[in-house]
């Protein structure tokens, strides 16, 4: 970790030996979680659009290899957390951040950090899939390529990959120059996130992947995540309690106080839904409030 | 705002096109006021309004009659287009069954990308002499209205008619659940919600009745003169400068500048009017 | 009760008032024009001031200020408007004060254009009355126009492709170059065709620019007659000259409506084959 630079293929020193290739894991794989070792870091995070508060004081590490919910009502900044974390806030000209982010023990706001560099390692899915009005194809070779990855050789095989990994291979083969936006919902998250997973980043982070998609879609995606873990960091916003508690081995739960959101408490899965430390983390998971 | 070192070369690029796009009003203003400089260095503004007529020959630039001219035309025009303009939106948007909706906006639309030559040369060929059966000579302060009205139309009845499709169905739902009747519906309701942007389009009208050369010079007759009746021929500003910009020279030239320089005062007190109208809808 | 039907029978007779109008300007046209209308008339060179012959040369002298103006005016409003929409924040003073400016310039009438013109390309930089100052004088006149049109058009594409091509790290231009100007793409083309259709049409800015001779240009610094200020001359200075001032008229006409319905048709087809084909 002596350069400033994140390299895209680094591998980190958690993986000794292991080559890094696309190809996901039958199941579980990576470091147990009761191991962690923090990937992101977090502290005094507060961030505000022009004077409006949205976001206070908030500190967390990310584990690596393990799943993190953000859980709580709607409007309490979790989306705008998880922006902060890749720097996409920088898009809102009016958004101020401050506080520090390390990842991998570097500083995100570091002038000399190479901001496509580091979106590249992070990666994100929206709530709503989005697929650029472009083929099946192009949606994953278009970022490869301005990632300097212009092979056709390379990029086709890449795609297969990619594709094999969220499962969607076998469903969009035989049409990958089709129209994206022809595919369903479920397809069309999944696809995003094959589209991240082909920039090879080491952290995905969804904010509410399943929440504009029906319920077997829901699922698939869902169980996709699953198989994420432990080959990836993952953190995911979701209002949907069953899956965090499904999926996650971190929870954190936001709520708004002051009129900007902070963080109430962060800790195990288990532990946040069964022993909730704080009185408005055990009503919201128990269904009473927000 | 994050850019990288592509972006930042991109946004330099960019950023000198706007810079050079921009700097074009300026231009216009400065060259105007250039040109105009030979008459105006004297500072004595009121020698456009005080001198005795329009005679160049003999150093007399009285633009009054000018002025007048475009006041009255563009007043004219006003009077006619804007009613029939927002009798036009209204018919589009709820008088008109659906297939002769689409027809008639199309109508109003091949009226708005008629050239303005065009109009002017139907103004003199067939407008100016029924004119002049009626009352002679024909060409006229009553033609320049008349086909300036039909050039102004189509802008009042097209922003009008988006401005009425803006305003959202549950105002006609609302009206129509209370049971008012169709026109007091719209002058009671659906009217005072477009207001605004209805005016917006009116005065976008009158900038463009002010600016309008070709129709206004081919039909007015161009006798620089104060009108007395409709049936006078007068001359509008814009008439002027194209009439006399072919030989003027010198000071001549300098007040056909000065001319150039009033319109765009003019254009500019209707852009700070637009302004405060949008502020304060 | 009663009011509510003399509305309806106002805005009925103003409707059709309107339309008679309409109709008998473009048949009047139609009657006086039709005659002279022939292949030749469209190649052949004006004889005796335009009483006879064609608009040959005219029809070269209009093609060749159009494609100055929409050459010199298109790349500097896309530049302009990809400024605007994607590299300014909204608030900022350097892109309010443009914005301010592009809105008068739109207004500014087109006799002041030619004045500028006269004084600034034709005499100022010394390009006489030629093609490339009327050229030029247009360029300055349908800037706003294409800048506001692009600029619409970069706007209506989703914020969302913007996040997501930023989220890939991808940087602003080759979000640019691969979603948003393609998603912009029909209105690029409406915006384009709205200022070949202001340019065609206009006269008063190029009577003093371009000048009035109707010979066939042998270059750029030429003087060429446009097919507005044809009509204009014909009718104004050139006694019976009105027949002919008609057919070019009807030309002018036919021009521009081929113009209209071929945009539409372009971003129509440009967006059917985007959605299905790409």
């Amino acid at each position: 970790m002596k350069s400033l630079l994140i390299e895209p293929d680094r591998h980190p020193k958690d993986h000794p030996g292991q080559e890094r290739s696309y190809t996901l894991g039958p199941l579980q794989a990576g470091p147990p979680c009761c191991d962690p070792q923090t990937l992101l870091s977090i502290k005094n995070l507060s961030l505000s659009y022009g004077s409006t508060p949205a976001l206070k004081n908030v500190s967390l590490d990310i584990y690596q290899g393990c799943i993190t919910a953000l859980i709580g009502p709607s409007g309490c900044g979790k989306t705008s957390f998880l922006s902060a974390l890749n720097r996409l806030t920088d898009m809102i000209p009016t958004c101020n951040v401050s506080g520090d982010i390390h990842f991998h023990g570097i500083n995100i706001h570091d002038p000399k950090q190479d901001v496509l560099n580091l979106r590249r390692n992070i990666g994100m899915i929206f709530q709503k899939p989005l697929p650029f009005p472009v083929s099946i194809r192009r949606n994953i070779e278009l970022p490869l390529r301005e990632h300097g990855i212009d092979n056709p050789t390379e990029s086709d095989a890449i795609v297969q990959q990619v594709l094999s990994d969220v499962g969607l291979w076998a469903e969009v083969k035989d049409r990958l120059n089709a129209p994206a936006q022809a595919l369903s919902g479920g397809q069309q998250q999944r696809l995003c996130i094959a589209r991240a997973l082909a920039l090879k980043p080491q952290v995905l982070l969804m904010d509410e992947p399943c929440s504009a998609l029906d319920p077997i879609s829901s699922a698939v995606v869902e169980d996709l995540i699953q198989r994420l873990r432990g080959r990836y960091t993952i953190v995911i916003v979701t209002h949907n309690l069953a899956q965090a508690k499904r999926i996650a081995n971190y929870a954190g739960f936001f709520w708004v106080s002051d009129r900007a959101g902070c963080l109430i408490e962060f800790g195990q899965c288990k532990q946040i839904f069964e022993s909730p430390q704080h009185e408005l983390t055990a009503a919201y998971v128990n269904g009473s409030r927000g | 705002m994050f850019l990288s070192q592509t972006d930042k070369h991109l946004s330099l690029w960019l950023r000198l096109c706007t810079l050079i796009s921009a700097t074009i009003l300026a231009l216009i203003i400065m060259f105007l006021l250039a040109e105009s400089w030979p008459l105006l260095k004297h500072g004595v503004l009121t020698q456009f309004i005080s001198d005795e007529s329009w005679h160049p020959a003999q150093r007399l630039y009285n633009i009054l009659p000018m002025l007048s001219a475009t006041l009255l035309s563009t007043l004219g025009a006003l009077t006619l287009a804007t009613p029939l303009g927002i009798a036009s939106a209204m018919f589009n948007r709820y008088y008109a069954p659906s297939f002769l909706a689409s027809g008639y906006r199309r109508i109003i639309e091949l009226m708005a990308g008629i050239p303005s030559v065009v109009y002017g040369l139907w103004g003199l060929t067939t407008l100016a002499p029924v004119i002049n059966l009626w009352h002679p000579p024909g060409v006229s302060l009553l033609c320049a209205i008349l086909v300036l009205a039909m050039m102004i139309l189509p802008t009042i009845a097209l922003t009008a008619d988006s401005a009425l499709g803006a305003i959202p169905v549950v105002f006609h739902q609302t009206a129509a659940a209370l049971a008012l009747s169709r026109w007091g519906t719209i002058r009671h309701v659906l009217l005072p919600l477009a207001k605004s942007s209805i005016g917006a389009g009116i005065m976008l009208a009158t900038g463009r009745a002010i600016g309008e050369t070709m129709a206004v010079l081919m039909v007015a007759g161009n006798v620089v003169q104060q009108p007395d009746s409709l049936f006078d021929s007068v001359r509008t500003l814009t008439a002027n400068i194209a009439l006399e910009m072919a030989y003027a020279m010198g000071d001549h030239r300098a007040a056909l500048f000065v001319s150039g320089l009033a319109l765009m005062l003019m254009i500019i007190l209707l852009a700070g009017l637009a302004e405060i109208n949008k502020r304060s809808s | 009760m009663l009011k509510n039907r003399l509305a309806t029978l106002l805005i009925w007779l103003s409707v059709i008032l309107i339309s008679a109008v309409f109709v008998v300007l473009v048949l009047d046209l139609v009657r006086h024009g039709w005659a002279e209308l022939s292949l030749a008339y469209l190649v052949d060179a004006p004889l005796d001031a335009g009483r006879g012959g064609g608009i040959g040369p005219i029809m070269v002298s209009t093609g060749l200020i159009l494609a100055l103006t929409i050459s010199v005016a298109a790349p500097l409003s896309l530049a302009t408007a990809v400024f605007l929409t994607e590299f300014s924040s909204k608030n900022s003073v350097f892109s309010g004060i443009i914005k301010r400016s592009l809105d008068v310039l739109a207004s500014v009438p087109s006799i002041v254009f030619g004045l500028f013109g006269n004084a600034f390309f034709c005499v100022y930089l010394g390009l006489g009355f030629s093609i490339l100052s009327g050229g030029l004088t247009l360029a300055c006149m349908v800037l706003p126009i294409l800048i506001r049109t692009f600029s619409e058009g970069l706007r209506a594409a989703p914020d969302e492709y913007r996040l997501a091509a930023a989220a890939l790290g991808l940087n602003r231009a080759a979000a640019l170059r691969h979603f948003l100007l393609p998603t912009a793409t029909p209105a690029l083309i409406a915006g384009l065709m709205l200022a070949i259709g202001r340019a065609i049409a206009e006269t008063a800015a190029l009577i003093f620019t371009s000048g009035y001779v109707d010979r066939m240009p042998d270059s750029l610094m030429d003087s060429g007659r446009a097919l507005s200020i044809h009509i204009y001359d014909l009718s104004m200075n050139v006694a019976g000259g009105d027949s002919h001032a008609n057919s070019a008229a009807l030309i002018l006409i036919s021009l521009l409506f081929m113009i209209n319905t071929l945009s539409s048709k372009l971003a129509y087809h440009w967006m059917h084959k985007r959605i299905t084909c790409l």
